[in-house]
């Protein structure tokens, strides 16, 4: 009986809440409908972290600079910008008349006050190793130098100057990023931290945020004051949170949604069958990777064991059979099509598969094992159906080629993380890098040695000093040649097995015209328009 | 009364405290934190998120102040939804949840207790073993089977209901929802109403009923649901779990921004204070309402002692 | 006993039997992969009765390793629930009076409990280990077996037998366990038939949440989750497990139903 009183309590209690609770109006009319895999967990542009967020946060603000529909950089905020012979200051000239959501004027002060938002200690900011090549940001993220001087500057409303530590040729491509976008001085003041919410926030992007429920639902309207409105065409965008592909992809045949953020992988020749040219595949700036534990055995000092753990799995078969969704096997560390980037190739690349094969067995023979004495490795990957597959597909090929005896262990992702930070009981693990920016730096230098991200805990003097040597390049020809250099070290010591490039994955009515595809796969609002149907 | 309300209040507070230790010990005890990430940060930045979020002190000491923030009804803040409070989050999702759990309790007693009442009333016809058989299969048949069945019916192929639910208009996006979370539950109370009324049916007090020349409706409506509803009203317990549980699936599904969601994420993702919030929640809900309720009945019927 | 009970306890048997042997039945194991087979619908002559997964792994022989550990985790999981609440209903029922109600107390404080947030918390803890799933489920349903166990105890507590063995100057643990105990099986093994498909759809829910076991192991709720996404696609890959799991509960639920009146009806008498 106590659990019915409890059960009729609790129904009084959910009619007292739900009384007057209600949901803002979805907007009708122009509204582009777009589907987002989870939570932004914030708007709080410096504080956010995920790559939901960021999709969002482009259309709610600009930086000095901003990709077009199909991955161009361009002046955004800024109109133009001139770079020192040294490579080292940049000084930027804002559009006249740049305005914010609520009116106000947009001036140089408020880019440099949001670069040392992101920097200051007490932000947290996930996101703020983004500009650590800017004069002092290591040392003002580490606590030892106070913020005001952060080498941002304002010499006037409409100039930016940033000083670097070095030549940073990417520099503008991260000045796409949200985290470096200017902050409204007053909301934040008024508002505190909270000062990302409807009615709250302030932005300078295409669009201003209008209604947002956590879990559901991110609603934006047309910033009337946004420099460029002219060009803009939709009215309203929302981004609904389906965090289950199978449930997004039913959204979309159900009308309910423009653009889909991924297409599921159980229902991906269905999709290709049924929709044809509404479903978007482009290379994505990204590589799927196997990581070995270099600091323990069996693989800290036998690259050959690696190189034939390499050799022997078919990445064309990975690719097209076991993933089929427009993957390309992946050769080298860097993926293809970056920009000012010729990535060099693993040596096997251009055997064929007997070729590799007998190679691989050669190799691991020499590494010391063989028939009789198998290799037995732990095989980890977190817990999702895609890594489960090339884990099982891996594993056969292992076995058929070298006889090893491969463990597949998945955990979830949080369990991954923290045993391959540990580096103490991984053997062989699955990781990915995705591009923060169009250069082959994003992915090079996670390796370096002492990188956070470098799981495979790789230390090469050779490369790092070819790193360093790179870094110090004002001429884009010349550091080109010593990056590649760099990853032609990095592929002959096998520190890490690149499987392939993932590709984004679309579904995007034909209402929806001004897509475009682009290796970050950023899809601005702005540059999209819908033909309303009725 | 106050005595007997006070005592309950202090008995409740070592079953509440062991609940929110069990579950801080828990979700510390998970590996990964809140800030782990493939997208490692920097040793220095790690430093100032943890220091941000009072992650440096020892674990002891860590309870001991979320103890403190919950006496002065304070659940702390996110750990994902870093510019939001765990009480705000809880707040937003609440609301949604119980309209979906007690909506889909609703519909399951209203039918169950019909469909089941039908069936003992023609026992062992068609009818009887119609129910009985839909019932046994909505048993049957798991939630996450149900529902996404439901949408590519209703919402794809017929495109009579909307598929999600954010943005969806009106009432029609609780409808699949509220089904698919109600279905098991009118399959376990039709078979407990059938059973059970088909047992008080045949006792001796029904037959001088029926014997004093009282019609079937009369007889079934005056005498004999109100004690069949007994091993009904038992089951509503068990029910409350099934419906928790099960609303984790629809609102994940459907992608409802209830509670049940709000754990799941926050538990994958470490976000520490939000899953200890819901439990804490949870828990206390349930406790102050079964407190609530046992004191109105002593209000109501003067019979009830307290002890 | 009626048809239906019958049908139910074949049934299972043949089930679990397969379960045991059905791998021998099939040339093929559980994790070979095949990529120029993936997805195939089922087929006699091609050697896969059940058709073969998204890898190309024979879907026959996955399936009965999926019933032989949903079996296996749901049997286990009972027997947990069915130790802990059979001690624990036995030792409140026969002590009595106010280690009774503190006992019958506690029980209900945690029926207030979201046990299911504690489920899923205890899996992320201390990653997916096989024993983890049983305790955690057993954990969670042993509560109505004690509450079961204690009302019929305290019946069996003022029996002549018990009153006897007291009189014989026996003591409190030995009558519990010699004299209380064995009266209980019958509607212990009723309550035991009908705890097991609740534990079915607690570890199928799981799968759904991919907290379930690891591969290559499956089970049916990883077997069906997997097949939900196909639905259209490749329907067998939902519809074989997914009838195998409905009719399994199913059959349980006949039996434990059929047990209880039998079990009633005997008493009655």
């Amino acid at each position: 009986m106590t659990s019915f009183r409890a059960i009729t309590a609790l129904a009084i209690a959910a009619l007292l809440v739900t009384w007057g609770c209600s949901e803002p109006a979805p907007v009708a009319g122009n509204t582009l409908q777009r589907g987002l895999p989870s939570d932004p967990e914030t708007l709080d542009h410096h504080k956010a972290r995920s790559v939901q967020a960021a999709e969002v946060l482009r259309d709610l603000g600009e930086g000095l600079a901003a990709y077009t529909a199909t991955g161009e950089l361009v002046p955004a905020a800024a109109e133009r910008w001139d770079v020192s012979d040294d490579g080292l200051t940049y000084t930027f000239r804002l559009r006249d008349g740049l305005k914010w959501s609520n009116g106000d004027a947009l001036t140089a002060a408020h880019f440099v006050a949001g670069m040392r938002r992101l920097v200051n200690p007490a932000t947290a900011a996930f996101y703020a190793q983004m500009i650590v090549d800017i004069e002092n940001a290591d040392g003002i993220v580490s606590g030892d130098i106070p913020v005001s001087m952060l080498g941002v500057e304002a010499p006037d409303d409409r100039t930016v100057v940033l000083r670097l530590v070095q030549p940073t040729p990417y520099l503008t491509g991260l000045l796409t990023h949200p985290s470096t976008f200017p902050i409204h001085p007053g909301a934040f003041e008024t508002h505190g931290d909270g000062f990302a919410r409807p009615g709250k926030l302030v932005s300078n992007g295409a669009y201003r945020l209008d209604a947002w429920v956590p879990g559901s639902l991110v609603s934006l309207k047309r910033n009337p004051h946004y420099w460029n409105d002219a060009a803009t065409s939709i009215d309203a965008v929302n981004y609904h949170v389906v965090v289950q592909n199978a449930a997004e992809l039913n959204r979309y045949r159900a009308g309910e949604l423009h653009v889909t953020s991924t297409v599921p992988t159980d229902s991906f020749a269905q999709v290709r069958d049924e929709y044809g040219a509404q479903l978007r595949i482009a290379p994505y700036l990204s590589v799927y990777y196997y990581g070995f534990n270099l600091t323990k055995a069996p693989f800290s000092d036998n690259p050959a064991l690696r190189e034939a753990l390499s050799m022997a799995i078919d990445r064309e078969l990975l690719a097209e059979k076991v993933l089929g969704r427009g993957e390309r096997p992946a050769y080298s560390w860097v993926p293809p099509g970056v920009h000012n980037y010729e990535p060099p190739r693993l040596a096997f690349a251009a055997l064929n598969k007997q070729e590799r094969e007998r190679l691989a067995r050669l190799r691991y023979k020499e590494a010391g094992y063989g028939p009789d004495e198998p290799l037995q490795v732990e095989v980890r990957y977190n817990t999702n159906d895609t890594n489960k597959r090339i884990a099982v597909a891996i594993q056969a090929m292992w076995r058929e080629v070298l006889g090893i005896e491969a463990t597949l262990i998945n955990e979830e992702f949080q369990v991954l993380l923290a045993n391959m930070r540990a580096a103490e009981i991984t053997q062989v693990f699955r990781s990915s890098w995705i591009g923060d920016y169009n250069d082959a730096h994003t992915f090079l230098s996670i390796l370096q040695k002492g990188s956070p991200a470098n799981m495979p805990r790789y230390a090469s003097d050779e490369y790092d000093d070819l790193m360093a040597r790179a870094a110090a390049q004002v001429d884009p020809e010349r550091r080109r040649l010593y990056l590649e250099e760099a990853e032609r070290v990095l592929l002959s010591d096998h520190p890490v097995i690149p499987l392939y490039v993932w590709v984004s994955r679309h579904l995007v009515s034909p209402q929806v015209s001004g897509w475009g595809d682009n290796v970050l796969d950023y899809h601005y609002s702005q540059h999209l328009s819908l033909k309303t149907t009725d | 009364m106050l005595r007997y309300t006070l005592l309950r209040i202090l008995g409740a507070i070592p079953t509440l405290l062991l609940v929110i230790a069990l579950a801080f010990v828990m979700v510390h005890a998970a590996p990964g934190g809140p800030f782990a990430d493939d997208r490692v940060v920097s040793p220095d930045i790690e430093a100032n998120l943890n220091t941000a979020y009072d992650l440096d002190d020892p674990l002891p000491k860590q309870f001991l102040r979320y103890v403190g923030g919950l006496l002065r009804g304070d659940l702390g803040p996110s750990f994902r939804y870093v510019d939001r409070s765990v009480s705000e989050l809880i707040g937003g999702a609440l609301p949604y949840s119980l309209m979906l759990g007690a909506a889909a309790m609703s519909l399951a007693l209203v039918l169950g207790v019909g469909a089941g009442t039908l069936a003992a009333l023609r026992q062992d016809s068609v009818l009887d073993r119609l129910i009985m058989g839909f019932s046994m299969t909505g048993i049957s048949i798991p939630v996450f089977v149900v529902a996404p069945a439901l949408i590519l019916l209703f919402a794809v192929k017929l495109k009579w209901l909307p598929a999600g639910w954010s943005g969806a208009p009106g009432v029609g996006r609780y409808v699949l929802p509220v089904v698919t979370l109600a279905l098991p539950q009118i399959a376990y109370i039709a078979r407990l109403t059938r059973a059970s009324l088909i047992d008080v049916l045949g006792r001796d007090f029904i037959r001088t009923a029926r014997a004093q020349g009282l019609g079937t409706a009369t007889v079934v409506r005056v005498h004999a649901l109100k004690p069949a509803m007994l091993p009904v009203l038992s089951y509503l317990g068990p029910a409350i779990a099934a419906i928790l549980t099960g609303s984790v699936v629809v609102e994940e599904v459907f992608g409802i921004p209830g509670v049940g969601q709000f754990f799941v994420r926050g538990a994958l993702n470490r976000d520490y204070t939000l899953v200890l919030g819901i439990v804490v929640f949870y828990a206390s809900l349930i406790v102050a309402l079964n407190l609530v309720v046992d004191v109105l009945y002593g209000v109501i019927d003067p019979r009830v002692r307290y002890r | 006993m009626s048809r239906t009970i019958k049908a139910s306890a074949v049934f299972l048997g043949v089930v679990a039997l397969l379960a045991l042997v059905g791998p021998w039945l099939s040339p093929n194991d559980y994790v070979t992969t095949n990529f120029e087979k993936l997805l195939a619908p089922p087929s006699v002559g091609g050697m896969h009765f059940f058709g073969t997964d998204d890898l190309g792994r024979d879907l026959f022989v996955r399936t009965m390793l999926g019933v032989r550990v949903t079996l296996i985790v749901a049997i286990v999981a009972s027997m947990v629930s069915l130790v802990i609440g059979v001690a624990y209903g036995a030792v409140a029922g026969y002590v009595g009076g106010r280690v009774d109600a503190a006992m019958m107390r506690a029980v209900d404080t945690l029926y207030a409990l979201p046990f299911i947030f504690f489920v899923i918390l205890l899996m992320v803890a201390f990653e997916r280990n096989f024993l983890l799933i049983f305790v955690a489920i057993g954990a969670i349903n042993w509560l109505d077996m004690a509450r079961i166990v204690r009302g019929q105890t305290l019946s069996l507590r003022e029996r002549e037998f018990v009153e006897a063995a007291r009189l014989a100057g026996a003591g409190t643990t030995r009558i519990i366990f010699r004299h209380i105990a064995p009266n209980l099986v019958g509607i212990v093994v009723v309550y035991v038939t009908l705890t097991i498909p609740q534990a079915i759809l607690v570890e199928s829910f799981l799968s759904f949440l991919g907290l379930g076991v690891q591969e290559p192991q499956t089970s049916l709720g990883a077997l069906v989750n997997a097949g939900v996404g196909r639905m259209e696609s490749a329907s067998w890959t939902l519809l074989i497990p997914a009838a195998l799991l409905a009719l399994i509960l199913m059959s349980f639920n006949f039996l434990g139903d059929g047990l209880r009146d039998h079990f009633d009806a005997r008493q009655a008498s």
